[in-house]
């Protein structure tokens, strides 16, 4: 019996018919393996995943540093979603007020519910305009606003025109979609609709870029802006760490798109190549090698000898500071293996450093992706439209007859097309091996089996799942939020992370777990008279 | 930090800034887990139990295990009946617990699922039960939430068989596993046989032993609560939480109770000392003396108090946190002398105003603040009116303490920044002993890093 098989040998009837597609283990020769997602998680299961709310407030829309985001709702959500996240912010020239250490919510109370809370909405918008006087409010809904009618875009096309400042209503309540995943959408459908395009502020470099789904989680964008910076390219925004509503207005000013995480944020990706003719690189900044690669394909796409030399030069100054850190901790590390479960394609990306530290991925799986995010892009006319994808809004957008302006002509683009994947992603599963374990929409039956079955010398996931794995004797971590450590992108952040996994798995205290009285043996006493 | 927080104090009736309180579901789900082999359940979609977990784990730093019902826009709109039916039979089949204790979201309460009808409905394995309690998060808070779950177990599961059981009922209220050790050992020591309801030690400060259990050592069992109703007497610490599960124990199982603040510092610890020693009163009606370990306790914390009362003496406070543990540590700081300047709770409960000005009273303290359904913004905005000297909460206060310079004792709930005090009791003589090391080495700190040479003493 195989891994996968042990999984899903646990399992009645009816919960077996529905995980066995989401479960995977590759075997040699599989062609094109493909697996279930985006569906709906079975009830009592015990998931990892959130809700519609932490996608679009939690992931998107929290970060902006310049914007006053008001939970609309009873006053759980907003107080589980202030300052948990790790995207770090400071102020800069575009945003002087900075509303992440604030948490801003309705607190409906029961008559809200009995008589609606548009009314409150409006009132408390009024005293965050006299208190705070933000540039622009967000307002995120949680479940009860929808199911009690409370329209919060005519509440935010109200307070446009009664104060003069930007602001965006999301219907984004925690029952919508299947998961995280579907207030991504929203808040990409928002920020696309409403932001983007609507500044005139141009990149000062020749070469200029945004960084998507990059949420500046324990610093990981300014080391991936320190870098590009270094080569020559210029960082207009981040989406949407460290980011402002007032950045973001302008990133369709910017000459190509990096998408890091891919599942967040590919919307906006597809629309602003749609509307403006921005081309998208996916990008993985999470590992020595896969910088390297990024820069080169970054160079490759800008097609300029000088840039191609500075991230030559770049590449060759940053290796040789970390040549020594990356050799001992691969020393310590080579041989381990690792299971791993985070983000929209940090699975992926992180493969790519566990191996700089010879390191093997064997279990590996997403809470929220989607096919594409396992299986490559390709797969996406084949993912068929279910009744909980068709409630998530899709948006259309046009060519933008003013604003568009593609870096290639489509003949140009094809050509470099054969050198660089361009406006693509190729999925994790292509660079995973036989007898890996792929698990989608875990849980945590799931995990304790794999930890038992796969063994692990190390877990990366999320703080529900952290503690029980260590309980279980196998070193884990949060890779979510760096258990409070980071960067981990780049290459400092290379070193952190094989500092930090080295840490984990020979911390001291490990060898104490056992008591020394149980390996003594209880009868005590005395031969023959001595 | 905070750097939009200004003086000038607006009168806000809708926006909430910086809450000091959460919702129902998570102080139901924190209940529960005092439980034993019980699987939380929260009715409503997934991000709750998502969030609930999570600031669980982040103050315990243990597995808080809670399933969800998973409700997706179809369930909005058609009830979630058949989503609670899927996950009572997955949950049995999969995590095998012998209680499943459901609460309610905002969600499911606004579509008005009707939970006592879907779970009498149910098919439940043989020896397993359901229990639930309605926890809609748009009313009180995070307290109430707890509240209502052990009055849903008790709802479900005590019964009165007319034959006392010889056990006196402890009701800890929200503590850590730290302070419900302490609680017991002191009962212990009175010679008060108790069954402390719910009770996380053991559950959320289970020991590394290299097996991970979902359901480990610990928690108030089954027959515990079943047999709540037939207890000689109730003992429920802090009187805002306790109040409500107190009554019911009253009402519905004739159980008198004693209802006291929780006890933090000399005076609370005698009152949860005094009603031991009533409960270890037999029918001869003389008290037994109080073991001369436990006097000896009390000793050491006021002699410690004596000791170091110049360095707390007219020092002002600002606490904040959850009601009841607010209470306590006004009381305690009173002992000490300081002044507690503004003293806030998150959760809507005018009696919270009224005990803290009791108290204020109490001392002859003027010029004190108390305020319910107050907020960390209001907090702020009068700590930059009128400055502090230490500030006492939860891991929110550390924005405030560092925009204000303020030296900042961490106590009550979340505690997400630090490690070990789950496991250090607050409560008790001991913990009144813990909690004057950490307030005086706060505030002496302070007075080290900021005076002039000339000034820093090696002797203090």
């Amino acid at each position: 019996m195989n891994d996968r098989e042990k999984l899903l040998e646990k399992y009645a009837a009816k919960v077996y018919k529905n995980r066995k597609d989401h479960i995977l283990q590759l075997a040699e020769g599989d062609e094109d393996p493909s697996i279930a997602a985006n569906t709906r998680t079975i009830p009592g299961v015990m998931t990892a995943r959130g809700c519609c709310y932490a996608g679009c407030k939690g992931v998107v829309v929290g970060p902006l540093k310049d914007v006053c985001v008001i939970t609309h709702g009873p006053v759980g959500c907003g107080f589980y979603s202030w300052g948990t996240r790790r995207n770090k912010a400071r102020p800069d020239e575009h945003a002087e007020k900075n509303f992440l250490p604030y948490c801003f919510s309705t607190d409906m109370q029961e008559s809200d519910i009995v008589f609606g809370g548009e009314k409150k909405l409006e009132k408390a918008i009024e005293e965050a305009m006299q208190l705070f006087s933000p540039a622009c409010i967000m307002i995120c809904s949680t479940c009860p606003i929808g199911l009690i009618g409370d329209d919060v875009q005519a509440v935010a096309q109200r307070t446009e025109e009664k104060y003069g400042i930007k602001a965006i209503g999301y219907s984004c309540e925690g029952y919508k979609g299947v998961s995280q995943s579907a207030g991504h959408h929203i808040a990409n459908n928002g920020l696309m609709r409403y932001v983007i395009g609507t500044g005139d502020k141009a990149p000062a470099k020749t070469f200029s870029v945004n960084i998507l789904g990059e949420y500046n989680i324990g610093g990981d964008g300014w080391e991936e802006e320190r870098i590009l910076k270094r080569c020559g390219i210029e960082v207009v925004t981040m989406f949407t760490g460290d980011a402002s509503y007032a950045a973001l207005k302008s990133a369709h000013l910017a000459q190509l798109n990096l998408v890091m995480c891919h599942r967040s944020i590919n919307y906006i990706a597809e629309m602003m190549k749609t509307k403006y003719g921005t081309d998208w690189l996916k990008v993985n900044f999470v590992g020595v090698g896969a910088t390297c690669q990024s820069l080169r394909e970054i160079a490759a796409y800008f097609n300029d000898a000088a840039l191609s030399a500075r991230v030559e030069e770049v590449i060759a100054d940053e290796l040789s500071a970390i040549c020594g850190d990356m050799e001992y901790y691969k020393s310590r590390l080579a041989g381990k293996t690792a299971g791993i479960f985070s983000g929209g394609s940090r699975s992926h990306h992180y493969q790519t450093l566990l191996r700089d530290l010879g390191m093997n991925t064997v279990i590996a799986g997403y809470e929220f992706a989607h096919r594409d995010d396992y299986e490559g892009r390709g797969v996406i006319p084949q993912i068929k439209e279910d009744a909980d994808s068709k409630n998530i809004e899709t948006i259309t957008v046009e060519r933008d007859l003013e604003q568009y302006r593609a870096f290639y002509s489509e003949d140009e683009l094809a050509a470099l097309c054969a050198e660089i994947e361009i406006d693509t992603y190729a999925g994790m599963i292509c660079d995973m091996d036989a007898g890996d374990v792929i698990v989608d929409d875990y849980n945590a039956l799931e995990t304790d089996e794999l930890i038992r079955t796969v063994k692990p010398d190390i877990f990366f996931s999320g703080i529900k799942d952290k503690f029980s794995v260590q309980k279980a004797g196998v070193s884990s971590r949060q890779i979510h939020s760096y258990d409070y450590s980071g960067p981990y992108s780049g290459f400092r952040g290379a070193v952190n992370f094989g500092r930090d996994v080295t840490m984990s798995l020979f911390c001291n205290a490990w060898s104490y777990v056992t008591p020394p009285w149980k390996h003594e043996p209880t009868l005590v006493g005395s031969y023959g008279g001595r | 930090m905070l750097d939009l927080t200004t003086k000038d104090v607006l009168e806000r009736k809708a926006l909430r800034v910086n809450p000091c309180k959460t919702c129902q579901p998570a102080g139901a789900m924190f209940a529960a887990l005092g439980v034993h082999s019980c699987m939380p359940h929260s009715h409503g979609s997934q991000g709750c139990c998502s969030y609930h977990r999570t600031v669980l784990s982040r103050h315990f730093k243990e597995p808080a295990i809670a399933s969800s019902s998973s409700f997706t826009e179809g369930a909005s709109v058609f009830g979630g009946r058949s989503n609670l039916n899927t996950a009572v039979k997955n949950i049995f089949d999969m995590y095998a617990p012998d209680v499943i204790a459901v609460h309610t979201t905002c969600l499911s309460e606004t579509i008005g699922d009707d939970l006592t009808s879907y779970i009498t409905d149910l098919d439940l394995p043989e020896g397993k039960h359901v229990v639930h309690c309605n926890t809609p998060s748009y009313v009180g808070s995070h307290i109430n939430g707890f509240s209502n779950m052990m009055m849903g177990f008790m709802n479900y599961l005590t019964r009165k068989s007319g034959a006392l059981n010889g056990k006196t009922a402890i009701f800890p209220g929200w503590v850590n596993p730290g302070d419900i050790r302490e609680l017991k050992r002191i009962a212990a020591l009175m010679g008060v046989p108790a069954t402390f309801f719910p009770d996380q030690s053991g559950v959320l400060d289970a020991p590394m032993t290299g097996t991970y259990a979902y359901y480990p050592e610990g928690g108030t069992t089954l027959d515990e609560i079943r047999g709540l109703g037939d207890s000689s007497g109730l003992i429920a610490l802090g009187e805002i939480i306790g109040l409500a599960p107190a009554e019911m124990m009253k009402k519905k199982w004739k159980v008198p109770y004693a209802l006291l603040p929780l006890p933090v510092g000399v005076a609370y610890t005698d009152n949860y000392l005094i009603a031991l020693r009533n409960a270890a009163t037999g029918e001869d009606n003389i008290r037994p003396p109080v073991p001369p370990e436990l006097e000896a306790e009390r000793g050491r914390l006021v002699d410690l108090m004596l000791d170091s009362g110049q360095y707390t003496y007219q020092k002002k406070a600002a606490i904040f946190g959850d009601p009841d543990v607010v209470i306590g540590l006004t009381s305690l700081c009173l002992e000490i002398g300081m002044i507690p300047r503004y003293v806030i709770t998150g959760t809507p409960k005018e009696d919270f105003t009224r005990k803290i000005e009791a108290l204020f009273a109490k001392y002859g303290m003027e010029g004190c603040t108390a305020k319910a359904n107050a907020d960390l913004f209001d907090l702020h905005q009068w700590i930059k009116n009128e400055p502090v000297d230490l500030l006492i909460g939860s891991s929110y206060g550390k924005q405030i303490a560092r925009a204000e310079d303020i030296p900042f004792v961490r106590a009550g709930f979340p505690v997400l920044d630090r490690y070990g005090g789950p496991l250090l009791p607050i409560v008790g003589y001991g913990g009144g002993m813990h909690l004057i090391e950490k307030i005086t080495g706060a505030l002496m700190d302070r007075y080290d890093r900021d005076c002039a040479d000339e000034d820093f003493e090696v002797v203090m």
